[in-house]
């Protein structure tokens, strides 16, 4: 079986899709975005050891040059990751896709399926397609929360299998987007009408913020390239800019006002979106 | 003079009602008709076994569950109403046998599957229309029985009724009547059930009751009434006595002394009252004898229990094993004690007999008995101790499933969620359809920072409160309960469910 880096599985969930969820999130980004409100999942661990002497508890060694972790005496405090200098940390787990499933049935019968999330989860597409294999044998449904970086085109195997994917379109003009993540977006673009063919967009996302991102390019670029009929059926969430968790130049900046998200709602709207949803 | 009824009758604190409420038990206690079993009398003194405070003179049934589909086919010739032809007149009788219902609070605390009462009675009407006189209705029912032990079911089909009902128990904002919602996954579609729990997280109502595990309860129908508990419909129970299980704890000198000796012969003890007052109520009050709930077949005699009630489990478990630190909730040992302990209990009233008790089968039934005003170091039944709640919400639900098997008339659990479970009402009912499959027999949400708390199963506002605090007098009387249970039992600090997990990206 095919190991992947897990940083945490929640054993439930209300906000990773529909209905009762259990959430695995996985380690490691493809993308650096200013915003990312859980920049400790960016990266692997490469055992630097800053962190076993920010440790309260000793619950962190470095032992023959890799950081260990004794999950019995942490206290579970985070000091680790918020003096992490690489945006990682040290508690990261390599799971195979059936030690991971083994956790998620200890959520039954309280959720009606998985969300993978990150990090950014389709950097492992031979993992998923394993842990989703796994999860229909009982009936669950199996999502993918994802910055569509990947292209999934080339995973149809992982695509078939799992029930949807909750997209980011974090802006819409390149620059923007290369701006605010350090990478371009046609990958995204392309993931985009490849989902909505493929019938496995489950959401599109658009985090709002004035001047960092082109949200209402984004609004009519999505209506525009999957046409009236998906536009009006697709569910668009548009996310407040938060700063809870940010680091780096946005982390003092403050979220976007109402009247803000309002007119971005109503953008949406003209542009055929018939379920946006406002967070 | 009897200084009692002296502060009774010149209190600043309580509405008139209140007062002739309170004048009422003052001439109860001054009789002595009752003869107090020498073993009950022992565990009394010592808080062990607690008789609720019903009074010294039984008089009227603790809570008295009126079939009410009966009512509103064949109407009352005593109080001389024909059966309702409409909506107007329909709410107008029911209204009107309300304040003939007694029960252990004089307030009638069962008001029936009021979603199904009142559908057939919607046709013609619009959703505008039957708001406006639902508004009436159920403020009707918060102004005057004003007790938060008062108590209407709904579900477990969908229905127009119900969902306009919910409609305005959000808008309303009441605390009475409590509402619990039947919940069966086969039956109540689930559009339905997530918007009363949507509905539960803006107003505290209505809470959720597996109906599957409760509709083979009692041959007949059952009821949710008060504080959760799930009676015989057309009866209800006469008695509710409790033993206190920590402060019997306290008079064991080990554990299996108090397995082995302590318990068992405290649990005669309240069999043995029970059944004494149960006599007194049946044999000398002459309630069913000239009641015309009784004769016009609204209520029988036979199908009445005895509600055998539990209280404190986890602080008793606590403490019998302090030396060993163990906790009830968080250590296994500890709810391997537990388990134990509600065993002895649980055969103990499948083998004692109780009086006047067909309906259940000659016996006493088990009731979590959810706590009293003035308990301090006894929470609620077999709950865990606020601050000691898992904090894992599913490893608690299957904790509580654990427990729940053991109660026939009632058990159930208080979470509080954060804000952003309103976002996804779906995901709660998951949890909900999860927990019922383990044998989970009830529980209830709300949002955390509301006006409308939970207090042991009852709903007060954190206003009233704060007002009674302040030595005003308020409207209903639950709110003087629910203002020291608040503190007494720490109820702010309830583990809140968080339901933020949330992904990437932001």
């Amino acid at each position: 079986m095919v190991r992947a880096p897990v940083n945490k599985i929640l054993p439930f969930s209300v906000v990773d899709g529909p209905g009762s969820r259990v959430a695995v999130f996985l380690q490691g980004c493809n993308f650096r975005c200013a915003y990312c409100h859980n920049p400790e999942t960016q990266t692997l661990c490469n055992s630097c050891g800053i962190c076993v002497a920010g440790c309260p508890s000793g619950a962190l060694a470095l032992e023959d040059g890799k950081v260990t972790w004794d999950e019995g005496i942490c206290l579970g405090c985070d000091a680790c990751m918020a003096v992490c200098p690489n945006c990682s940390s040290p508690k990261v787990r390599e799971m195979s896709a059936g030690e991971v499933y083994a956790q998620v049935l200890e959520s039954l019968p309280f959720v009606r399926g998985l969300t993978v999330s990150g990090g950014e989860c389709s950097l492992y597409p031979e993992f998923l397609a394993e842990l989703f294999s796994l999860a229909k044998l009982d009936g669950l449904s199996c999502l993918i929360d994802c910055n569509g970086g990947v292209d999934l085109s080339l995973y149809p195997a992982l695509v078939n299998l799992c029930d949807g994917v909750m997209l980011d379109v974090k802006s819409w003009a390149p620059a923007i987007h290369c701006a605010l993540t350090g990478c371009g977006n046609l990958v995204v673009r392309k993931n985009l009408v490849y989902l909505a063919g493929k019938d496995r967009l489950e959401e599109v996302r658009i985090v709002c913020l004035e001047r960092e991102v082109d949200a209402e390019a984004a609004i009519e670029g999505i209506a525009e390239v999957l046409g009236p009929e998906k536009t009006a059926s697709l569910q668009l969430k548009l996310i407040r800019f938060r700063r809870f968790g940010v680091r780096g130049r946005l982390e003092n900046t403050a979220s976007p006002g109402r009247a803000y998200m309002e007119t971005i709602a109503a953008r949406a709207a003209s542009a055929g979106f018939r379920r946006v949803v406002v967070v | 003079m009897n200084n009692g009824t002296y502060d009774a009758l010149t209190s600043g604190k309580t509405t008139y009602r209140q007062k002739i409420i309170a004048l009422a038990r003052e001439a109860e206690n001054s009789l002595d008709v009752l003869n107090i079993p020498l073993k009950f009398s022992r565990y009394f003194e010592q808080g062990g076994l607690c008789d609720m405070g019903e009074g010294n003179a039984p008089y009227r049934p603790r809570y008295v569950m009126v079939d009410f589909e009966k009512f509103v086919s064949q109407g009352s010739a005593f109080l001389r109403l024909d059966p309702p032809r409409d909506l107007d007149e329909l709410l107008s009788s029911l209204q009107i046998l309300y304040f003939h219902v007694p029960s252990i609070t004089t307030m009638p605390v069962y008001l029936g599957n009021i979603d199904t009462l009142i559908d057939p009675f919607l046709k013609d009407l619009s959703d505008e229309e039957i708001c406006g006189k639902l508004k009436n209705f159920l403020n009707y029912i918060d102004r005057t029985v004003a007790d938060g032990y008062c108590h209407a079911n709904i579900g477990p089909a969908g229905t127009r009724a119900g969902r306009l009902i919910l409609k305005m128990e959000r808008e309303l904002q009441n605390a009475v009547p409590n509402l619990t919602l039947k919940y069966d996954p086969d039956l109540t579609p689930d559009d339905f059930a997530e918007a009363a729990i949507l509905c539960s997280l803006h107003c505290a109502n209505p809470a959720i009751c597996n109906d599957r595990a409760h509709k083979a309860t009692y041959q007949g129908g059952y009821g949710i009434s008060s504080c959760y508990n799930i009676l015989p419909l057309r009866g209800g129970a006469y008695t509710l006595s409790r033993v206190v299980l920590p402060r019997l704890a306290k008079m064991a000198t080990n554990v299996d002394d108090f397995l082995g000796a302590l318990l068992p012969d405290a649990l005669e003890g309240l069999g043995e009252y029970m059944n004494e007052r149960i006599s007194f109520l049946v044999e000398k009050s002459n309630f069913f004898q000239s009641s015309f709930l009784v004769k016009e077949g609204l209520i029988e005699r036979e199908r009445f229990v005895g509600m055998f009630g539990v209280a404190g489990l986890c602080n008793c478990v606590n403490l019998l094993l302090a030396d060993k630190g163990k906790r009830y909730g968080r250590d296994a040992e500890a709810d391997e004690l537990g388990d134990r302990i509600m065993t002895i209990i649980s055969n103990f009233a499948a083998s004692f007999p109780a009086k006047y008790s067909e309906i259940a089968g000659g016996h006493f039934l088990l009731h979590a008995q959810a706590g009293l005003a003035t308990d301090l170091g006894v929470t609620s039944g077999v709950r865990i101790v606020v601050g000691d709640e898992p904090d894992n919400l599913l490893e608690h639900l299957r904790h509580s499933a654990r427990f729940h098997r053991f109660f026939p008339t009632g058990c159930s659990d208080i979470f509080p969620f954060d804000l952003t479970a309103r976002k996804n009402p779906g995901a709660i009912l998951d949890i909900v359809k999860g927990a019922f499959s383990l044998g989970d027999k009830y529980c209830a949400f709300y949002a955390a920072g509301g006006d409308l708390v939970r207090i042991t199963g009852y709903l007060v506002k954190r206003s009233e409160i704060e007002k009674y605090d302040r030595g005003e007098v308020v409207l209903h009387d639950t709110v003087q309960n629910g203002s020291s249970n608040y503190k007494l039992n720490r109820l702010k600090d309830r583990k809140v469910r968080s339901t933020d997990g949330s992904g990437a990206g932001q």
